[in-house]
């Protein structure tokens, strides 16, 4: 993982106490989590798989959407080379807030096996990740559990003002 | 808010209002229909299409340069990463390069084994193509129905290596395992039904009028042309070539068993699709027949799984374990890696694609001098840039879905 | 003083060679041994210097003059049925020889063969493109330049094809580090936010199993959890894998572990 400098705690970080509004607003938002479909390689097969008739993502709320205006979650699966680094920062800038990132596999995590030139070690270095997941590929179950972590992490989030930027740079 | 970045609109310098009405329409590199990060630059008049650039490498991960800093058995499950739909396929063309480079026969079990696996998989990738295919065109039906089956298919592999995408599920010199006792009988069970689902495809799909008029007579790629570009598999056979590496160039058990080689000579996507369907009824021939080899096999109590090559190939775990000997050529196999005579091979195989092709030049050293990979996809890639002009723009989906491109195998 | 490595070639060397050990040799045949490579290196012969050819692993191999490559490719195609180039590709000698090896892998339909004709070139001179004759070599050549930085003549598009257009350098030559120079460390960091992010970002971790256990600004735990950023005790309690909030989520239905049934019959 990357070793920038960003203050988890100051940048939107836990909020004191929930109203009900947040609650209502957040019971929403994290069922109601349209992904967009960011397959990238080996990774980006067991996320369709995920979404197909076995596993059923739609049970979630989670929906893939092909553009990045529609959805608000970004499931970046598979490795992530040089090349392609600045279209992922591209697209996550044109998403609405709020947004989240599930990082999927170990290539996006952390590079991987792919120790090389041409890949980047780690999304985080180019776009703030929400959550980890670590396989090689995660098993649709892994993806499935990685969103349901997720909306926990949304519905402990304060509606109004949580939503900061959670730059990098 | 966006904070301001580096990045500005891509074609600032392209100019869209050019006097000859020409536009250009950018394609990808992240297009939910591209089949992974392909990226188009097509030039258009109105629909139609007069130039296109496929642009690929945005997934290339330097794999060639990774086995020139590996020993071979490490080298291995990095290639389950380059066609990840059908994995085990590009495990087998390594690992036969390898053996071809040493001269190695692997036991008769483990070569039934290989074939079993080697015909899932491509049960599986056809599957896969069909699903995404049938999305790209509209069809959802024909997707969360091919899946269906493709998770039967995964379900048994993955009784077999643990795995269901990446699978490592063969070694230089044979097979790591014996295959677990319900894998017959499940995959009977999966073959008797399967029958029925590809009819239940068919009769989506073959008279769809929607699907018809999106297939017929798009992406026809004529006997020169798919000749002159290299293509293999499928992509050759539509164009009216009887070629299939399985047997005009026979490996492992293929020439034993019967099967036909669908072909068709109309070269369009239409003609693509239907062998596509047709091979996967000759696989599951195909699978028939390994499974009665297999329990000949172990009717003449036939037990080895891997090559007896004490210079290449480790002992079988009970003689690690028991034999100091054993144990003492493992260590160094696995410390220092086996050092392959020296020399060139290149090996093709048929894999759901088409020629995979593995060039392996071993200067006697533990890792490869020089590892190139014949991935079929990256010519079926080439061949857009040349099938693309004249045809309208939905068309491009259809015609990059029957390709059968998948970019970790386009871009290593 | 440190000790000094040759940067000619920095790929990885195994750690352990015996002095006395002789590597064996991939059996190399006659040409003479098979009817149709020998007519087809006759025809070859009748117009073009052949250096070396024999047959390795049932394959024909033939070493040409750097020159003659396009004038061999034709009489292949033409003369000889050879209709598909399937692969080109090159290799670095600089380090031994100051030249390149570039292969062509040629396959006849019509006779089941197979040839690999190869030829050594210097490091400035350039092959003749064979794309007049096979189209496949338009992306094969390409790749051939992109990767290994072959030049090729009186090519229709010779561009990159695999890396970026702005890559700094050739990955497959053995003079590349596997992970990289200076500029591809940091190749995505200054296209995106430009070269004075760089401290910002910070280098590359090549480090992937980099767990920190203590740093819980970064690293959560399953089963462990505390809050971000609060100081790590050895004595941690557990806390248990939930999926959802001790008080339950409204509306949603609460989850219990004991209602959960396991399906085991696949055909329901």
């Amino acid at each position: 993982m990357a070793q920038h400098q960003v203050n988890y705690t100051q940048d939107g970080g836990l909020p004191v106490a929930l109203t009900s509004v947040d609650k209502i607003v957040n019971w929403g938002r994290s069922n109601s989590l349209w992904a967009m479909t960011y397959g990238l390689a080996c990774c980006g097969i067991e996320m369709m798989a995920s979404g197909a008739s076995r596993y059923d993502f739609d049970r979630f709320g989670t929906i893939f959407r092909a553009s990045p205006r529609q959805s608000d979650l970004m499931i970046v699966a598979g490795t992530l080379t040089k090349k392609h680094a600045e279209f992922i920062k591209r697209l996550y800038d044109q998403m609405p807030e709020p947004r989240w990132v599930i990082s999927m596999g170990s290539c996006a995590n952390t590079g991987g096996m792919f120790n090389t030139y041409a890949t980047v070690q780690g999304v985080d270095r180019i776009i703030p990740v929400d959550l980890y997941l670590p396989g090689c590929a995660p098993r649709p179950e892994t993806l499935q559990y990685a969103v349901m972590m997720l909306q926990k992490k949304i519905r402990a989030e304060k509606a109004g003002k949580s939503q900061r930027q959670k730059r990098l740079v | 808010m966006q904070q301001p970045n580096r990045l500005r609109p891509f074609f600032e310098n392209i100019s869209f209002d050019r006097k000859d009405n020409e536009m250009v329409i950018n394609f990808g590199p992240q297009h939910p229909s591209a089949h992974g990060q392909l990226r188009l630059v097509l030039h258009m008049q109105q629909e139609q299409i007069t130039k296109a650039h496929p642009d690929v490498g945005y997934l290339h991960r330097g794999m060639e340069k990774m086995a020139e800093n590996m020993i071979y058995n490490e080298f291995l499950p990095t290639t389950d990463r380059m066609d990840y739909i059908a994995s085990s396929s590009n495990n087998y063309g390594f690992a036969l390069a390898v053996e071809k480079l040493i001269g190695l026969e692997v036991p008769r079990r483990a070569k039934v084994i290989r074939m079993m696996l080697l015909e899932i998989n491509r049960l599986m990738s056809h599957l896969f193509w069909l699903a995404t295919t049938a999305l790209d065109i509209g069809a959802m039906t024909v997707f969360l129905y091919a899946f269906r089956e493709r998770e039967y298919l995964m379900d048994i592999i993955e009784d077999y290596c643990g795995a269901r995408l990446t699978h490592s599920s063969i070694r230089i010199g044979g097979v790591p395992l014996d295959i677990p006792d319900n894998f017959i009988h499940d995959l009977k069970e999966f073959l008797d039904k399967f029958p029925q689902d590809l009819k239940d495809y068919e009769d989506l799909l073959d008279t769809n009028r929607i699907w018809k008029m999106r297939m017929e007579g798009v992406g026809v790629i004529s006997k020169e042309m798919a000749e002159s570009w290299g293509c293999s598999g499928v992509m050759l056979r539509a164009s009216g070539h009887n070629w299939d590496l399985r047997k005009e160039e026979p490996y492992e058990l293929y020439d034993e068993v019967e099967f036909d080689v669908p072909v068709s000579t109309k070269g369009d996507n239409y003609a693509r699709y239907k062998l596509y369907m047709a091979e996967m009824r000759e696989s599951s021939k195909i699978l028939y027949q390994t499974m009665d080899m297999y329990k000949k096999t172990q009717e003449n109590n036939e037990t080895e799984l891997m090559a007896h090559a004490p210079q290449y190939i480790s002992a079988p775990k009970l003689d690690i374990m028991t034999q100091n000997y054993a144990l003492m050529q493992h260590f160094v196999l696995v410390t220092q890696g086996m050092r392959p005579p020296v020399g060139e091979v290149y090996v093709p195989t048929e894999s759901p694609k088409g020629e995979l092709g593995f060039f392996i030049n071993s200067q006697g050293g533990p890792y490869p001098y020089r590892l190139k990979m014949r991935a079929p996809s990256f010519w079926h890639t080439g061949i857009l840039q040349d099938l693309l002009p004249g045809s309208m723009i939905p068309d491009v989906v259809a015609i990059i879905g029957t390709t059968n491109i998948v970019f970790g195998e386009v871009d290593r | 003083m440190r000790k000094y490595v040759p940067k000619d070639d920095v790929q990885k060397k195994p750690y352990y060679t015996d002095r006395y050990w002789v590597a064996p040799q991939v059996a190399k045949f006659d040409v003479e041994s098979d009817e149709v490579f020998a007519a087809d290196l006759a025809t070859i012969k009748e117009k073009c210097e052949v250096i070396e050819a024999y047959i390795q692993v049932d394959q024909m191999v033939v070493i040409i003059k750097p020159t003659d490559n396009f004038t061999v490719a034709q009489i292949l195609k033409d003369e000889c049925a050879y209709n598909q180039l399937s692969e080109v590709g090159a290799m670095d000698w600089i380090a031994k020889q100051n030249q390149y090896e570039v292969f062509y892998q040629f396959l006849s339909m019509s006779k089941r063969k197979r040839v690999r004709i190869k030829c050594f070139l210097d490091v400035d001179q350039a092959v003749e493109s064979l794309n007049p004759l096979y189209r496949s070599a338009d992306w094969a050549e390409r790749e051939m330049w992109d990767m290994s930085g072959v030049k090729v003549n009186n090519h229709p598009y010779m561009k990159r094809i695999l890396m970026p257009d702005d890559w700094v350098g050739h990955p497959l030559l053995k003079t590349y580090p596997l992970q990289g120079d200076e500029a591809a460390a940091w190749y995505e960091v200054d296209r995106i936010f430009g070269k004075e992010a760089r401290d910002v970002i910070g280098p590359e971790n090549r480090e992937p199993a980099r767990v920190d256990r203590y740093d819980t600004e970064r690293f959560g735990r399953l089963g462990h959890e505390i809050e971000r950023g609060a100081e790590f005790k050895e004595d941690q309690a557990k806390t248990p894998l939930a999926y959802q909030e001790e008080g339950g989520v409204l509306i949603i239905k609460k989850f219990h572990e004991d209602d959960t049934v396991e399906i085991t019959d696949r055909k329901r």
